[in-house]
């Protein structure tokens, strides 16, 4: 499962982030947010048209994503 | 003496400018959004023991992989490849200590450039209150560098860090293998030094989120913020407008009985206090506007609106990222611009930079709210709002939805790409009184530095103008139809009649590029001396709600919406794009749109029978 299949108020583990393109900037930006494997996620809110963008609480953080950038994320089984 | 060259790096957000402006004295913007600080500043202090040091206050970063150009400031400096800028010999990395996860992963990547270092546990008072427990002697010893705790938002709050400074200075911390995982390494520090109760500090966060971000109540509360703003702007005003207005009036009358009729007395009375006076009496709007703008930076809710309208944003081609340069546009255009350095694809940046003149710019404030009052009834609609406030606002949405408009024109031509949103939420802050208070007196020290060198530079040169020549004996009519301003502006007509604009809305148009408001001031002047009896309309209002048409008024504000009249914004797009041609394109289109926009709203105002004389 993706980030962006990922349902409001769901939690999952991130397994890893994927690079859509060769060296992806999005991708490595993901990464140095805290985006790494074994990181639990949540969703917190999702905006209000289309539900998107959506705000996960990583950590003690915080960010606002559109799906096209959460779909990076794979996840483990949801915890 | 020998000067410590230092810098302050860390994650946006962490508290670096607050802690600068303390250590240093200076009065730099801080606010609770990432990306405040776009570029190097510089200050100095001395410590307690007599040490001089030169501090830099660095643009935020994530990471030193640099993704948007103000984050490249910051890995040039630290690398020592700045042009201009010596190698730092100390890096002071701050740290919010509520969130050292996210915050000292950079921290050991600031590590790998093999600079001295001292760590700074920021807003450690807060992370108190959290219940966070920090082992600092162990984090240093484990991290390899000082650590020091500080509140950058107190006075005193960076005592520890002045005599960190006094001490010799450290040597390099030893670096991580290339290669190696640096959240792995925070974790397992933080795992060793770091003690906190699971959650509680974000269960709040996520409780106030689930009101703020929520797809309905969420875009309520942001279009009731909007809307009480403007009403606010109008309402809460007024009686303090009343007053200044009162006191030029008197203040013109006092001097004119003073002074004996001649020159001197019109330059005083019809140049300076009728020009400076009918702009100085817009302080209360603007510092309200302000009052707004302040709170909301330093609540933490902008982040917020900027996902609430991410949607709308991607409508027209550009991400949220773009919001926040955008709002900052309606202070003024200038700040705005230079914010956009956080927006990491060049082409958004570009756009964000030729809409952000759309953004009602607080100079335009005095322009709108002017001919509100004067052409607009001062009517309640639904018992609850003011129209005033509803036209102003309805000014205020025109520029944003052709901003969106011009930025959906541009997107088009370009191939589908990606555009990052990206952007933290920071925790929500109570507005600190002290701190807008402080933003409220540095706004109103700009706004009457403006009045006091350009306005009234500007309306000493326009009353020269519309004096002089004098009328040749026997003339009839006013005599500044005879001045060198009268007859520029009846050969202006040529080209603004077709918009509705009589000859002296041009002739304070030429001033008015310098700045908005100038145009208010010059409008002012123009009218005073035009008048025939000099002592009977020194007040603006009632005068052009005598001498204008509705549709003159419309077809004015109209042009005003985008009119790039303002040196500073286009002074700023060469800076900020390197380029004469984008500000050639700025005010190019801007222009065009101006006049094609009141040409058309001239045209129905005629249709509609609202262009004759009143």
């Amino acid at each position: 499962m993706r980030l962006n299949e990922l349902k409001l108020g769901g939690s999952a583990i991130i397994d890893h982030v994927e690079d859509h393109t060769a060296g992806d900037p999005v991708a490595e930006r993901l990464r140095a947010l805290g985006f790494v494997p074994g990181e639990p996620i949540r969703i917190v809110a999702v905006g209000p048209i289309g539900a998107d963008p959506i705000a996960v609480g990583i950590g003690f953080t915080r960010f606002a994503l559109r799906r096209a950038e959460a779909s990076r994320v794979l996840l483990r089984d949801a915890a | 003496m020998s000067v410590l060259n230092a810098a302050l790096v860390g994650n946006p957000n962490c508290g670096k400018t607050a802690l600068f402006n303390l250590l240093t004295g200076s009065r730099q913007k801080v606010a609770n959004y990432a990306g405040v600080t776009v570029e190097r500043k510089v200050g100095r202090l001395t410590t307690p023991g007599g040490l001089a040091v030169r501090l830099l206050d660095l643009p935020g970063a994530y990471s030193l992989v640099a993704t948007s150009p103000d984050e490249a400031v910051t890995r040039d400096v630290c690398a020592g490849t700045y042009r201009g800028e010596p190698a730092p010999e100390l890096l002071v990395c701050v740290l919010d200590a509520t969130n050292l996860r996210l915050h000292l992963r950079f921290a050991l990547e600031v590590r790998q450039m093999g600079r001295p270092m001292i760590l700074v546990l920021n807003m450690i008072d807060a992370a108190k209150r959290q219940g966070i427990a920090i082992d600092v002697p162990r984090l240093a010893a484990e991290f390899g560098a000082p650590v020091v705790t500080a509140v950058g938002i107190r006075r005193n709050g960076g005592q520890d860090l002045l005599r960190a400074l006094d001490l010799p200075p450290p040597p390099p911390p030893p670096a991580m293998p290339a290669g190696s995982d640096f959240h792995a390494e925070a974790r397992r520090i933080l795992a060793d030094c770091v003690a906190r109760p699971s959650r509680l500090g974000v269960a709040l966060e996520e409780r106030l989120d689930r009101w703020f971000l929520h797809p309905v109540w969420g875009m309520a509360i942001l279009f009731a913020l909007m809307f009480v703003m403007f009403q606010a702007v109008f309402s809460w005003a007024q009686p303090v407008m009343d007053l200044l207005d009162a006191g030029t009036a008197a203040l013109g009358q006092a001097v004119g009985t003073v002074l004996p009729d001649g020159p001197l007395r019109s330059l005083i009375v019809d140049g300076v206090i009728a020009g400076a006076g009918s702009v100085v009496v817009f302080l209360p709007q603007i510092l309200i506007l302000f009052l707004w703008i302040l709170a909301l930076e330093e609540s933490g809710y902008l982040p917020r609106a900027a996902f609430l309208l991410d949607r709308i944003m991607a409508t027209a081609g550009l991400s949220g990222r773009s919001f926040i340069p955008l709002l900052s546009s309606f202070a003024c255009a200038v700040p705005g611009i230079m914010a956009t350095r956080t927006i990491q694809n060049p082409r958004d940046r570009m756009i964000t930079i030729l809409i952000a003149p759309l953004m009602t710019c607080s100079a335009r404030l005095p322009v709108y709210t002017l001919l509100i009052a004067a052409f607009v009834p001062e009517r309640r609609i639904g018992g609850l709002f003011n129209l005033h406030g509803l036209v102003l606002f309805a000014l205020y949405l025109a520029g944003i939805l052709s901003a969106l408009l011009v930025a959906r024109v541009l997107k088009n031509r370009d191939r589908q790409e990606e555009h990052p949103l990206l952007l933290e939420l920071p925790a929500y802050r109570l507005p600190n009184l002290r701190d807008l208070a402080l933003g409220l007196k540095q706004r109103a020290v700009i706004f009457l530095s403006r009045v006091g060198t350009i306005i009234v530079t500007v309306s000493v040169l326009l009353w020269a103008l519309a004096s002089f020549p004098a009328p040749p004996a026997g003339a009839a009519g006013p005599a500044i139809e005879w001045s060198l301003a009268g007859r520029i502006g009846h050969w202006m007509l040529h080209v603004m009649a077709p918009i509705g604009f009589n000859w002296q809305i041009c002739v304070s148009l030429i001033p008015g590029l310098a700045a908005r408001e100038v145009a208010v001031s010059a409008l002012a002047t123009v009218y005073s001396l035009g008048a025939t009896d000099s002592d009977a309309a020194r007040q603006l209002q009632p005068l052009l709600s005598a001498h204008w048409s509705l549709g003159t008024a419309l077809s004015l504000l109209t042009w005003y919406i985008f009119a790039p009249q303002c040196f500073s914004t286009l002074a700023v797009i060469r800076r900020e794009t390197g380029s004469w041609r984008m500000v050639g394109i700025t005010a190019g289109y801007l222009f065009a749109m101006a006049y094609g926009a009141a040409f058309i709203v001239w045209h129905i105002s005629l249709l509609l029978g609202w262009g004759g004389s009143p």
